[in-house]
């Protein structure tokens, strides 16, 4: 039984390994960019417009209404990180019902690369919004002696980020294969179909949490200045 | 034969293990995620307009609970179908 997709390899060449990770990896990457390039190329702004533009346009009024509702103001400007994750994810986990599928995401390797980006990431929007000094400034909130704190708790959402959605994956692919050398016909594919849910509500936590980190980062400034205010006006 | 018993012991020590590891480490979660749901629920049964915000922070926060459980499984998973111990063991 294999524990992830990184198990299963289709070609080998010296320590080149095309493994199964990799082929759907890039297989859904070409699919999605060859999909969204086809369909954006003939956009129309009129009345008339295609079934394809409509849902594209769902997914990106619904992730960027769903980015402001978590806190960030202007979510257009976080919508390529953020937009990219959640529907990288959720592609890679509905694909699922192609037989044949691994999901890339059953994969410590992906799960962890994801987390990785978004563990860059955040220090970048952070800086960016309000400059190095500043974003250094938040690790040493509310006290100098909670500065360990912050740095471990930076690395350790980041090692939960990747374990979350990797035992999520991993675990509904292994009880399909459990479930079909006990009860092969029916129970399984309720399975799959629970594997959908958690697989979408999974792609869904990961971008809201990347979002909370990054508003996280980001507002600090923006709020403290209020506060201030609210106090001398009370003093 | 020593090899053998080596290899029996630390079968038998990681089955075991993990058999334990998800039962306990599955009942904390358990109790978390029954108390966040009881508590969504009446609340949304007091103010049925917030339930599209309780709704989504509820989501959130099973997912984070029920990770923890996940954690569990996995350490399970790695220890009956990835074991460290026993590929050194037979090396």
């Amino acid at each position: 039984m294999r524990l992830s997709p990184d198990e299963l390899i289709f070609w080998q060449y010296g320590f080149i390994k095309l493994d199964a990770t990799i082929v759907y990896t890039w297989g859904l990457m070409l699919v999605m960019v060859v999909g969204s390039k086809t369909i954006t190329s003939k956009l129309s702004t009129g009345l008339e417009r295609s079934r394809w533009q409509n849902i594209l346009e769902i997914i990106v009024t619904g992730i960027l209404e769903q980015i402001e509702d978590v806190g960030l103001d202007q979510p257009k400007k976080y919508l390529g990180f953020l937009g990219t994750l959640f529907l990288f994810i959720g592609v890679a986990n509905l694909c699922i019902i192609i037989p044949g599928y691994e999901p890339p995401t059953g994969s410590l390797s992906t799960t962890a690369a994801l987390a990785l980006c978004v563990f860059v990431a955040v220090p970048l929007f952070g800086i960016e919004e309000q400059g190095v000094g500043n974003y250094l400034k938040t690790y040493t909130e509310p006290t100098i002696i909670m500065l360990p704190f912050n740095i471990i708790s930076e690395i350790s959402r980041t090692l939960a980020l990747a374990i979350r959605l990797f035992g999520n994956i991993m675990s509904g692919t292994m009880i399909v294969a459990i479930l079909l050398t006990i009860t092969p016909f029916i129970f399984p594919d309720l399975m799959i179909a629970l594997g959908l849910l958690v697989g979408m509500v999974q792609a869904y936590i990961f971008s809201v949490l990347a979002t909370v980190y990054i508003a996280a980062a980001t507002r600090e400034h923006k709020h403290r200045p209020k506060q201030e205010q609210k106090t001398a006006e009370q003093e | 034969m020593a090899l053998d018993n080596y290899t029996t012991i630390i079968a038998v020590a990681s089955i075991v293990t993990s058999g334990i590891t998800i039962g306990i480490g599955v009942i904390g979660p358990a109790i978390g995620e029954g108390r966040s749901v009881a508590t969504a629920l009446s609340s949304m049964a007091q103010q049925p307009d917030a339930s599209a915000t309780i709704t989504r922070t509820l989501f959130v926060g099973l997912a984070m609970i029920e990770s923890l459980a996940i954690y569990c499984f996995v350490v399970s998973m790695i220890l009956i179908f990835a074991n460290p111990f026993w590929n050194h063991a037979l090396t």
